[in-house]
């Protein structure tokens, strides 16, 4: 079964239940997105992948909207480009997005300019929780898109530790009672840290490495090997600089865990460097 | 999902219903379940008649295995084994998946038998959804065997003793593979019990702190004339040879494949250089063959895996190319169309009779208490696992520092803390008929009274293994690390 849909005057099929973001990337149309995530349910929270549909009152997130036959979106106008631009200036004004990915080109392309409010904005600024020896909590850098909520919860871990707690510009995310994360219910799987898309969850390793002013994305090799600790195998891409594991992700798009994995597969490397 | 297992694991927390099992009961446990499914005419008759043989030996060997006898010997009440045999036998598909509880007794093989039975009295295997699933603890496991790391077979399950297969062997590697089958671990150590073993390579294992009744173990370890040891560590055995050969960790620093649980073989790949001498496994045995007289070259591991697939013809389709671009191919794979195989059996269900293959045989199996039985002189039962962020002896997971873990404890009932008058966090002394180890009691829920947990990960500090019993399954050579009877002494 397939759908057929119009995107910027272009008639195309698409399978039934294709996403209009699965259209897009089709197509190869850069579509920004934050929350969206290709292992998690959309939580359409950011606003920033939003496109034109024609009949549709208001803009529509492309990244959960199914594709309907005889549907005609629009990505370019001024209206997507006004929205997206002003989604990305209300987070890059009031959050710290310096070390998340494609922000910057996105910035660049939308001419978001985090200033325009003033010098006096409020921001989420907060020091940041380093708890233990696996990962660290900059919440100066979070955009509260819940995914580490969905990874925690029912998308993945299924262990509940963490959710957003608060209203408002007080809205964060926490653990129970706002424990400290050693004392929480956190069992450090790291599925939080995979799916972040700022870096407000960061392995303790990249943190340290950022601080010392020694992480090099651009010496740093990925390779992609399997697990050693049970029987399930989970993809590993371990990601080696100067012959160190300096941290550990899953591909999204592997059948056996679609990017999970659990606290020894992430962090349980130490082993086999000195 | 039921859960069965002595303790509210957390899987148990997670399941819609925890039947706490007595360690060491689960035959009596299956084939309860499996009396009532044919008390309740439950049964598959169309698959049993059409597919199975030996229904009616199976039928009669669970005859005396009421719901109220299991309790009896499982205590789980005989309502919820009513319920579970219900729930089991009328769900569309249903799947048994174990680890090493059902395993790691001397009963071991009879213990999967009796769920293979459950599985084949009700259709429940050889179907999308359906199936027997056992759990492997390390990522190669199934790989070892699939590889002929076993006692009685060569690559691809292929027996030694049979003379055609192993020719073809023969044929290939330009020698003589000896025609009988060899020993397992259990047997290796009885031959070294024997003198019949003077001389042992071990690779990857450590034997001198992961063996059950681990004293006897050490003691036939370093009555050896001779000990060489292959690891990535100096472990506790590495420390007893003779020779230590370094080696690469094979998940990170060598190319190569493993097999997870599922069968699906997957690539590992070379992201790091391994530490100063620690070299390839391959390389270290190429070179130990060329001192031997025999000129290996250094082959690949693609090249070793190519001849592995013109040898095992359930590997023959999976080329490096395919297990690249798939991201891995499950077993049996015949040639480089075929897709690979999710699951097993599904010949059982094929229409044409003629097409079914070798019918599936009931086995039946009889209860049999654990070995070291339960006295007044040692009246608590202590199972031994693992914890999530820990493994095995522990000589990787000690490797980084998990705000989880808590060390080596004895986990006890607050029934029976209470009742021996130790508080949480108290040293204890736990004794069982082969030796004692001192540990912190750690007072717990999730347990019943008369259980009691430790781990094995920390056996420099508490060496669990001395407790445990060397009892072993006959059939698959594994010991009864999960059933210790131990008492518990305030030191």
């Amino acid at each position: 079964m397939t759908v057929q849909v119009t995107v910027d005057g272009r008639p195309t099929k698409v399978p039934d239940g294709a996403t209009i973001l699965d259209v897009l990337r089709g197509q190869d149309i850069d579509t920004p997105t934050l929350c969206f995530s290709d292992n998690l349910t959309p939580v359409n929270t950011c606003r920033v992948c939003v496109v034109e549909v024609e009949g549709s009152r208001t803009l529509v997130p492309a990244c959960s909207r199914v594709a309907e036959d005889g549907m005609v979106v629009s990505t370019a106008t001024d209206r997507v480009r006004h929205s997206r631009r002003t989604v990305l200036e209300f987070l890059g004004s009031s959050v710290d997005l310096s070390v998340a990915p494609n922000v910057a080109d996105w910035m660049d392309e939308y001419e978001a300019d985090t200033n325009r409010f003033g010098p006096n904005v409020a921001t989420v600024d907060q020091p940041v929780k380093v708890q233990d020896d696996l990962y660290i909590r900059d919440y100066a850098k979070c955009i509260l898109c819940y995914k580490c909520v969905e990874a925690c919860g029912v998308d993945a871990q299924n262990t509940f530790a963490i959710a957003v707690s608060g209203r408002g510009f007080e809205a964060t995310i926490s653990t129970e009672f706002d424990n400290r994360l050693p004392d929480s219910a956190c069992v450090y799987c790291g599925n939080c840290i995979g799916v972040c898309p700022t870096g407000a969850l960061m392995f303790k390793s990249e943190f340290t490495m950022r601080r010392q002013g020694t992480w090099d994305e651009s010496a740093q090799t990925v390779t992609e090997t399997i697990c050693s600790f049970c029987g399930v195998g989970c993809s590993l891409e371990l990601y080696v600089q100067n012959n160190e594991i300096v941290k550990v992700l899953s591909p999204l798009d592997h059948d056996v865990t679609s990017g999970h994995l659990c606290i020894k597969g992430r962090f349980g490397w130490e082993h086999i460097q000195g | 999902m039921y859960a069965v297992d002595p303790r509210r694991t957390a899987s148990a927390a997670w399941a819609d219903v925890w039947l706490g099992i007595d360690v060491g009961s689960d035959i009596a446990l299956a084939n309860a379940v499996g009396h009532e499914i044919i008390a309740q005419g439950l049964h598959n008759q169309a698959f049993i008649e059409g597919s199975t043989t030996d229904f009616d030996e199976y039928a009669e060997s669970v005859e005396r295995y009421t719901p109220e006898y299991a309790e009896q010997v499982a205590g789980i009440p005989a309502d919820a084994i009513r319920q579970l045999a219900f729930e089991y036998a009328t769900a569309q598909t249903a799947q048994l998946c174990w680890t090493l509880g059902i395993t790691e007794h001397h009963t071991a093989t009879d213990n999967v038998l009796a769920l293979i039975n459950l599985a084949l009295l009700t259709g429940h295997v050889g179907r999308w959804g359906s199936g027997l699933v056992p759990i492997r603890g390390q990522n190669n496991v199934q790989g070892g065997g699939d590889m002929g790391a076993l006692p009685n077979k060569l690559p691809g399950f292929q027996n030694v003793e049979d003379d055609e297969l192993r020719g073809k062997f023969e044929a290939k590697w330009g020698t003589e593979v000896p025609a009988t089958n060899g020993w397992h671990l259990s047997l290796m150590f009885e031959a070294m019990e024997r003198g019949d073993i003077r001389a042992l390579y071990v690779i990857g294992e450590n034997p001198a702190q992961a063996e059950a009744d681990v004293s006897r173990a050490r003691r036939l370890l370093g009555d050896l004339d001779m000990l060489v040891v292959q690891d990535i560590f100096l472990t506790r055995t590495a420390g007893m040879a003779d020779v230590v050969l370094p080696a690469a960790a094979a998940w990170a620093e060598t190319e190569g494949t493993v097999t997870n649980s599922e069968r699906r073989v997957q690539r590992v790949r070379k992201a790091l250089e391994p530490p100063g001498d620690a070299r390839d496994d391959l390389a270290i045995l190429a070179d130990l063959a060329g001192h031997l007289g025999h000129d290996w070259g250094y082959p690949t591991a693609e090249q070793l895996w190519d001849e592995l697939r013109s040898l095992s013809p359930m590997h023959a389709g999976m080329s490096y190319r395919r297990l690249e671009e798939q991201r891995g191919l499950q077993w049996p794979c015949l040639d480089e169309q075929d897709p690979g195989s999710p699951f097993l059996h599904g010949r059982l269900w094929a229409k044409d009779p003629g097409d079914r293959g070798r019918l599936a045989p009931f086995s039946p199996v009889e209860w049999v208490a654990p070995a070291d039985e339960l006295s007044d002189e040692y009246p608590i039962r202590l199972t031994t696992g693992r914890r999530l962020d820990s493994y095995n002896t522990g000589v990787q997971s000690a490797g980084y520092s998990s705000p989880r873990r808590l060390g080596e404890s004895l986990d006890l009932d607050p029934e029976d803390a209470a009742r021996l008058g130790i508080g949480d966090g108290e040293r204890v002394r736990v004794i069982s008929r082969r030796g004692s180890v001192e540990a912190p009691a750690r007072v717990v829920g999730g347990l019943r009274p008369g259980l009691a947990f430790m781990t094995f990960h920390f056996p420099d500090d508490v060496d669990v293994n001395t407790l445990t019993i060397d009892a072993w399954d006959p059939k698959s050579g594994t010991a009864e690390f999960k059933a210790t009877a131990i008492r518990v002494e305030k030191v």
